[in-house]
């Protein structure tokens, strides 16, 4: 970036709230139904309907104020967003304006360098979804409501956030503190959790703001890096040339990797925000504040806290298996099995996040179930088979789940122990290479390394290296004069 | 065949006695209907409303039957009825049909009442003279030149005229007791969350209440004793005990009872005046005490009413946008031109009126100089009757400044339509309950209607009182 100036960004981020009904009607959340099925009467804005407060988005609001240090308000009431657009059935989306549920919080981020910034967060409030509309169908506009009503929560950050890192690591934490409180899934690409950035720059020491342009549909985390790299690169390129920034929204192409302007509706909406006269004030009284409280889960710093103290983990292993809840439910749920938290946490930051990387899924749907990898690691760990038959079980036990002990069973793969049987294959290599054997002798220690890889070939792997090591050592040492 | 009982408990005693037949009934109500077509009661008909007859004269000779069997009802056609098309009097619903029964309808049915109808009314209950109907006017049953009133025209005319025993109608600004009081009937306006508001058609949401229109007040306490509650579909239905309203009717208690000035002054048609004095009179010679009070803001009632109730309903009618069901213009091609096109084809000019002044006061710049500075004003109005119910039980008004005017005299002068509902409106502003009453009639023979208020959930001292004159 050009130093000299400084961006200034914000970012308001709706997430999808996981409960099993609406935000106002009974209707199911549950997302890929057939179009215009999850519906009633109260979210097709029918003649007549009125909306009722599903108890659980209050609750699960204000988790997430609790969670990211935010004052919970006593009284929050809910406005209507009036707007026209077809998939906005009602014509207004109830959502909240003045007085929100949740106000002043922050969370901590660290960056790269190591440096910890705290970011934080003007509101919380909670609203409904508007339905699809999807217009690639020959010339007609088609629409779905199946999503209208489903609860969300709007975050709004301070505008603290100065480079396209931060905003990464702001959101990541936000998708992080989603996931481990259980109320959204986080998934960007299929619009459960979703980013707007408001972009401006100034020079640097400047207290007064620029005039900010706001970037929508950057559908994955990576695009919001890149959208807001490529913002500020551009408000720079147009004062630098002279121009003034012309306050708009621009939305993202991931494809041509540039904002453009969305075709403008001359000057901003006029939303006509007032008190919804339908819904009374939600009032959260401490009583059900605290029970709430109560419900709050170890959130992923205490989880990697935890990591470190319990388990003996070193910082990075921590960190990353606490990064996401599914990987960190599943490294504890190895540990269920065996007490080798350092070969667990290997397997898991290895091999296990190496192949959900490369498949894109979630740990949750890793093939090998926690107690088959734990079973594994005791494999190793009672000399059952070495490490490296270990490394040649793993893809069988990716194929169907199969418990590793029955691998070894039945392919016979249970490791050699037995020092005469290793004897007898040692001396048969060395039988065979009577002219290493003096090179050893006369000090090139390097092949050792030789041997053992002959006698590992001639036992298919399967002799113990430890005591392959030693009986070799000995046998060759009988061997001089 | 003519009615000859004077309220539902008379009927059932007929109906157990053998005198009467509930089929016959309700087979003599449809075809008044059909003879009195002109006066335009009603939007639709249900001829299928004598079969149920049978089925609940049935259930009455057998002891199961609801509390307010074969009760005859008419229902103002901006409650959702599951089935059966819901207008609101408007072009814009085109042929929509409620896929659920309203809370207030669904009450009624359980308890074995017949709907026998949909009434007429003011289009989306905008208006006060039921003129403003894309099914036409409903004519006044004393003097078929003038109007029933509004906008729940329609439900006080059939009251009046005999085409049903009970109508239900809706009021947001005087809906119900100024069509009563121009018609001739009983129209309570309950308190705001003592009747639940699901299925109707949303107005002006903080305004809209649900109430019956009878000829005898105790069929009035019958249907309130059904449809008042606390409803889970309903958040702002009001979670208090509903008393007993009919046991409570005959007890002769005497009132407190509150006069202002403000109700009195210019404007008041002296024969009015003159009927309302003459009642004042009456109750105090009864022993109730007559109190003046105060209603210093009256003035600031129908502006503050109407910079909020169009508020609310620029948002309650922006769904009515040709892309989901009901009115699509013909000429759709793009969104805005549907929008535009539908909109201006199928809204009637009153409707369309209130939604521009709504959008208007709601707007960025001036939200403040109009809603919320009439917001503030309900709460200043509301103060004043929590003042004056500390001193007094009902406060007694004249229900309209005139008696029923002639149909098209007001229809191009919107602001003297507005102040037909100079009386009315306070109540709806305080969220209080409110009744007209039929205390006589004029010169011409035109009815006359008396208003009485009381405090948030007392509607049994109105119906109390109203009892007594």
């Amino acid at each position: 970036m050009n130093n000299k100036y400084e961006a200034v960004i914000g970012l308001e981020v709706h997430a999808q709230l996981l409960t099993d009904t609406k935000i106002f009607c009974g209707c199911s959340t549950k997302f890929g139904n057939p179009p215009n099925t999850n519906v009633c009467p109260v979210c097709l804005g029918h003649p007549g309907v009125l909306p009722v407060m599903n108890k659980k988005v209050v609750e699960y609001s204000v988790l997430m104020g609790l969670a990211t240090n935010c004052a919970i308000n006593k009284k929050s009431v809910f406005a209507r967003k009036n707007y026209f657009y077809p998939d906005l059935p009602k014509g207004y989306q109830i959502s909240q304006y003045e007085e929100p549920i949740c106000e002043h919080g922050y969370i901590d981020v660290v960056k790269s360098d190591g440096s910890a910034k705290r970011i934080g967060i003007t509101r919380i409030h909670m609203e409904e979804d508007a339905g699809k509309s999807i217009h690639d169908r020959g010339g007609e506009t088609l629409v779905d409501v199946n999503r209208c009503g489903t609860p969300l929560i709007e975050i709004v950050s301070e505008p603290d956030i100065r480079t396209a890192e931060e905003a990464y690591l702001y959101l990541t934490k936000i998708k992080q503190v989603l996931t481990y409180l259980g109320i959204c899934d986080g998934n960007m690409e299929e619009g459960s959790l979703r980013c707007d950035a408001n972009i401006s720059i100034r020079p640097f020491g400047q207290k007064e703001l620029g005039t900010k342009t706001e970037v929508k549909n950057m559908n994955s985390f990576r695009n919001v890096e890149r959208a807001i790299d490529f913002e500020i690169a551009r408000q720079i390129e147009i004062v630098e040339d002279g121009g003034i920034i012309t306050q708009q929204t621009l939305l993202w192409n991931a494809d041509l990797n540039e904002a453009m302007p969305m075709r403008s509706k001359e000057g901003a909406h006029d939303y006509r925000y007032f008190l919804d006269p339908d819904l009374l004030p939600i009032i959260i009284t401490d009583s059900w504040k605290n029970e709430i409280l109560k419900s709050l889960p170890e959130l992923a710093d205490a989880r990697k806290e935890r990591f470190i103290n319990n388990y003996k983990l070193p910082l990075y292993d921590a960190d990353l298996l606490t990064s996401e809840k599914p990987l960190a439910d599943y490294y504890e749920e190895v540990l269920t099995v065996t007490n080798d938290y350092k070969s667990a946490s290997n397997w898991v930051m290895g091999d296990i996040l190496k192949y959900i990387n490369d498949e894109k899924i979630s740990p949750k749907d890793f093939p090998i179930s926690p107690k088959n990898l734990g079973k594994l690691i005791e494999l190793i760990n009672n000399n059952t088979i070495s490490g490296k038959i270990a490394k040649d079980v793993f893809p069988e036990m990716l194929k169907d789940n199969s418990d590793p002990e029955l691998i070894v069973k039945e392919k016979n793969l249970v490791q050699i122990t037995d020092t005469s049987a290793i004897e007898g294959i040692i001396e048969k290599i060395l039988n065979e290479n009577e002219g290493q054997i003096k090179e050893y002798l006369s000090g090139k220690e390097k092949v050792l390394g030789f041997f053992v890889g002959q006698i590992m070939k001639e036992s298919k792997g399967k002799a113990n290296p430890g005591i392959v090591n030693e009986l070799l050592k000995k046998k060759l040492e009988e061997r001089r004069d | 065949m003519s009615l000859n009982y004077k309220n539902h408990s008379e009927k059932l005693d007929l109906i157990k006695k053998g005198e009467i037949s509930l089929a016959d009934n309700v087979r003599y109500f449809l075809k008044k209907i059909e003879d009195n077509k002109h006066l335009n009661c009603y939007n639709f008909v249900f001829e299928d409303a004598a079969e149920k007859a049978d089925l609940i004269e049935e259930k009455i000779k057998n002891g199961t039957v609801g509390k307010l069997a074969g009760m005859v009802v008419a229902v103002k056609d901006v409650l959702a009825i599951e089935g059966k098309a819901l207008t609101c009097s408007s072009k814009i619903l085109g042929n929509f049909e409620s896929l659920y029964t309203s809370t207030s309808v669904q009450k009624l049915i359980n308890e074995d009442a017949i709907i026998i109808g949909k009434t007429n009314c003011d289009e989306f209950a905008m208006g006060s003279s039921n003129e403003n109907s894309a099914f036409g006017p409903v004519l006044n049953p004393h003097d078929n030149k003038r109007v029933p009133g509004g906008s729940s025209g329609g439900s006080a005319a059939a009251v009046a005229a005999g085409l049903c025993d009970v109508s239900l109608g809706t009021d947001t600004g005087g809906s119900i007791r100024q069509p009563a009081a121009f018609c001739g009937v009983f129209g309570l306006k309950p308190t705001y969350g003592r009747v639940s508001r699901y299925g109707l058609t949303a107005f002006a949401s903080s305004f809209d209440s649900v109430g019956p229109f009878a000829n005898d007040v105790e069929d009035i306490a019958k249907v309130m004793n059904i449809i008042s509650g606390k409803d889970e579909n309903d958040s702002t239905s009001a979670d208090i005990p509903v008393p007993d309203f009919l046991s409570g009717i005959n007890e002769n208690k005497k009132f407190r009872i509150g006069i202002a000035k403000e109700f009195f002054g210019e404007g008041l048609d002296a024969e009015i005046k003159k009927v309302i004095e003459l009642k004042i009179e009456e109750l105090k010679s009864a022993g109730h005490k007559i109190v003046e009070i105060e209603f210093p803001h009256n003035e600031y009632t129908i502006a503050t009413y109407y910079v909020l109730t169009t508020a609310e309903a620029s948002s309650n009618l922006a769904r009515y946008d040709g892309a989901r069901y009901g009115y699509r213009s013909k000429e759709s091609g793009s969104l805005i031109n549907m929008y535009n096109n539908s909109r201006s084809e199928a809204f009637g000019d009153e409707v369309k009126r209130r939604i521009m002044l709504g959008t208007y006061v709601l707007s960025a710049g001036y939200y403040d100089a109009y809603y919320r500075k009439a917001q503030k004003v309900r709460r200043i109005i509301k103060n004043d009757f929590d003042k004056a119910f500390e001193k007094v039980d009902i406060i007694l008004t004249p229900t309209t400044p005139d008696c029923a005017f002639k149909l098209g005299e007001k229809t191009n002068d919107p602001l003297s339509m507005y102040l037909e509902d100079i009386y009315t409106t306070s109540a709806n502003l305080a969220g209080i309950p409110g009744i007209s009453i039929p205390v006589g009639k004029n010169s011409e023979g035109l009815p006359i209607g008396m208003q009485l208020l009381a405090n948030q959930f007392e509607e049994e001292k109105l119906l109390q009182l109203s009892k007594q004159i």
